[in-house]
């Protein structure tokens, strides 16, 4: 049971920082810089991508056994599309105001390509309690980089977060932030100091390396 | 996981591939359909509300609205519309008499289509009030349409004959004149275009004042308070 | 109400799909190394753009009136079958094309322009005729952005760029600033 717990937690860990999906994977990008435009419709649809996430994973590994290869894609994506019509209306039913916000890219959840890989790399091969663990990771890896992204342009574009104004009145925001340019921007910078990160990281490890052969 | 023993299984036949999919997609039918009406309830009624709020912020003293349909020539309260017919909304005080119509229009802006809702009284011929329902001005500019609280009220006593003209700001002296927003200047006159042809398009189809449709009570708890 | 110009032009340049809409990033990260590669994608794209929005149309018109929580489903299904459709088409019609485009077939499927292309459509309740020029404008405005960055990448190969940005990164800044000269093409339909 022990060494069961600790794959699980890898699997939950590894989605979060290692393979965040955003910005390590690069994937399920497509609608997702559309509604970061403020932190709290970034939070909204990250919640909105963990249900449909955990959700299809559970059915996709449980149901594993009984679908046929051939057409698993297109029951991968009928579960999918399901859940997120559940989410669609259950946002629609409990908070209109950030429906409208988001919008149409409710529905594109579908399209999100990390949802269905996620389904064919993992839930369609393992057992349903480590698929579960894989997707919050992934989804929790996902609504924190949506997060930090929406929080970025929401501070910088607007001086608030969360609609609470930061700075005071005499603050100049930075429009554009707010606006497309500042999603493609900001990921692009953040990116940017992932790839710093890993640079550096790969240094250290060859310089670590290099001493432990020259040194012992 | 186990790669020999699915190697010796034979490929499943196309009846069990079709049957998979439609188990897969009678479930899935059934799921959305539950989540549908178990939903539509909160959704109807959140929607009338946002709408009543639209209505009585542009039409002020009302507190009572039906809808109203533009069928066959004429204009007549019905609760559904059939497609491809329009529609605009008659407001009522508390005694049922009536007091304006809130029309509403949609037109290409500077980023995008706005979408508003304007109330009218036809006896003074005036605009008494405007609320944008859907716009993606840019922020912190064009968004001032309805974030400026000075630009929304100025439509109010706002003669609409023979029609509105947005001026620059100050230079407001004609009762049918509306200072525009300094900075989102395409913005406030696209507003203002999209009133004037609105009107154009629906003071055709208005009854003559004083033979307007009159409310109709209805059992329904709906309308009405 | 929407006229057929303003509608073309505005998912063509002002609200362009990729740069405005964030939409069919994957292609347009992914794939848009190659000029000729990205000209044919969006061409492909533009097809199956027209395609989906005649089918969700008749769909809407006439199915989807009394089942409006099916719609994400049979989108779907109608995006799916047109893009096999279009693929033995293609294989059966010219083989050569058909290696030449490879994998990017089946890539259509999972790009979001073409879902997003429905539901907005379906969300502004275009007809028959404004459907077809809204997915024409942004099937054209997808092939577009693509060709741009194609061309910008083809260039930067040629040019000494620190091993940092190279990537997604780069590629993404630089989407941002074609995003934002495609702000320019706001009010360009503006009465003053």
């Amino acid at each position: 049971m022990k060494k069961n717990d600790n794959q699980a937690y890898d699997e939950f860990i590894k989605g979060i920082w290692r393979d965040n999906p955003v910005f390590v994977q690069v994937l399920g990008m497509c609608p997702m810089l559309a509604v970061t435009n403020s932190a709290i419709n970034a939070l909204a649809m990250g919640m909105a991508t963990f249900f449909v996430l955990v959700g299809s994973s559970f059915l996709v590994s449980s149901f594993r056994q009984w679908i046929p290869k051939q057409v698993r894609i297109s029951c991968f994506i009928i579960i999918i599309a399901t859940f997120v019509t559940v989410a669609d209306y259950t946002l629609l039913a409990l908070v209109p105001k950030v429906h409208k916000e988001l919008g149409a890219f409710i529905p594109l959840i579908v399209a999100n390509c990390m949802i269905l890989g996620r389904q064919e790399a993992f839930a369609s091969r393992y057992p349903a309690r480590l698929a579960v663990f894989d997707a919050m990771g992934m989804a929790g890896g996902f609504l924190l980089a949506l997060f930090s992204l929406g929080a970025i342009r929401e501070i910088l574009g607007d001086g608030a977060l969360f609609g609470v104004n930061l700075f005071g009145e005499n603050f100049e925001p930075w429009i554009i932030m707010i606006l497309p340019p500042g999603g493609f921007l900001t990921l692009g910078v953040i990116l940017l100091f992932f790839n710093w990160f890993k640079f550096k990281k790969d240094e250290f490890l060859a310089e670590v390396a290099e001493a432990e052969r020259s040194g012992r | 996981m186990n790669a020999g023993a699915n190697q010796e299984a034979q490929a499943p036949g196309p009846l069990r591939l079709i049957l998979t999919l439609a188990i897969a997609g009678l479930i899935s039918g059934i799921a959305i359909i539950a989540i549908y009406e178990s939903t539509l309830p909160t959704i109807t009624a959140n929607k009338a509300r946002e709408l009543r709020e639209a209505v009585f912020k542009v039409l002020p003293g009302v507190s009572r609205m039906q809808q109203l349909v533009f069928r066959n020539g004429e204009l007549i309260a019905a609760e559904l519309m059939q497609k491809g017919e329009q529609a605009v909304y008659g407001g009522y005080d508390q005694q049922g008499e009536f007091v304006g119509y809130a029309i509403p229009g949609a037109g290409p802006g500077f980023q995008d289509t706005i979408g508003l809702l304007y109330g009218y009284t036809p006896e003074q011929q005036q605009v008494v009030g405007m609320e944008v329902l859907e716009s993606r001005e840019t922020p912190g500019l064009g968004d001032k349409i309805y974030k400026d609280e000075e630009f929304v009220g100025s439509f109010s006593a706002l003669s609409i004959v023979p029609e509105i003209i947005a001026v620059k700001k100050g230079d407001k002296s004609q009762p049918n004149e509306i200072d525009a927003i300094t900075g989102a200047t395409i913005s406030s006159k696209a507003v203002v275009r999209i009133i004037n042809e609105t009107h154009v398009e629906w003071s055709e189809r208005l009854p003559p004042p004083g033979s307007e449709p009159p409310l109709v009570e209805s059992d329904s708890p709906g309308a009405g308070n | 109400m929407d006229n057929l110009p303003w509608i073309f032009i505005s998912a063509l340049l002002v609200n362009n799909f990729v740069l405005t809409y964030f939409l069919g990033l994957c292609p347009f990260l992914g794939v848009s190394n190659s000029l000729e590669t990205s000209a044919r994608l969006g061409l492909a794209t533009t097809f199956v753009m027209l395609v989906t929005a005649v089918c969700a149309w008749v769909l809407n018109t006439y199915v989807l009136i009394h089942a409006p929580y099916l719609r994400l489903i049979c989108f779907i299904v109608v995006i799916a079958s047109t893009v096999q459709f279009i693929e033995m088409l293609i294989k059966k019609l010219s083989p050569a094309l058909f290696r030449a485009m490879g994998i990017f077939l089946p890539l259509i499927t999972t790009n979001c322009a073409i879902l997003g292309l429905a539901i907005f459509a379906t969300n502004r309740g275009y007809g028959f005729l404004e459907g077809i020029v809204y997915a024409l404008g942004a099937g054209i405005g997808f092939t577009l952005a693509l060709v741009l960055l194609a061309g910008l990448r083809e260039e930067s190969e040629l040019s000494n760029i620190p091993q940092l940005i190279k990537g997604t990164a780069m590629n993404l800044i630089i989407a941002g600033i074609l995003s934002m000269a495609f702000m320019g093409f706001a009010g360009l339909f503006s009465s003053t």
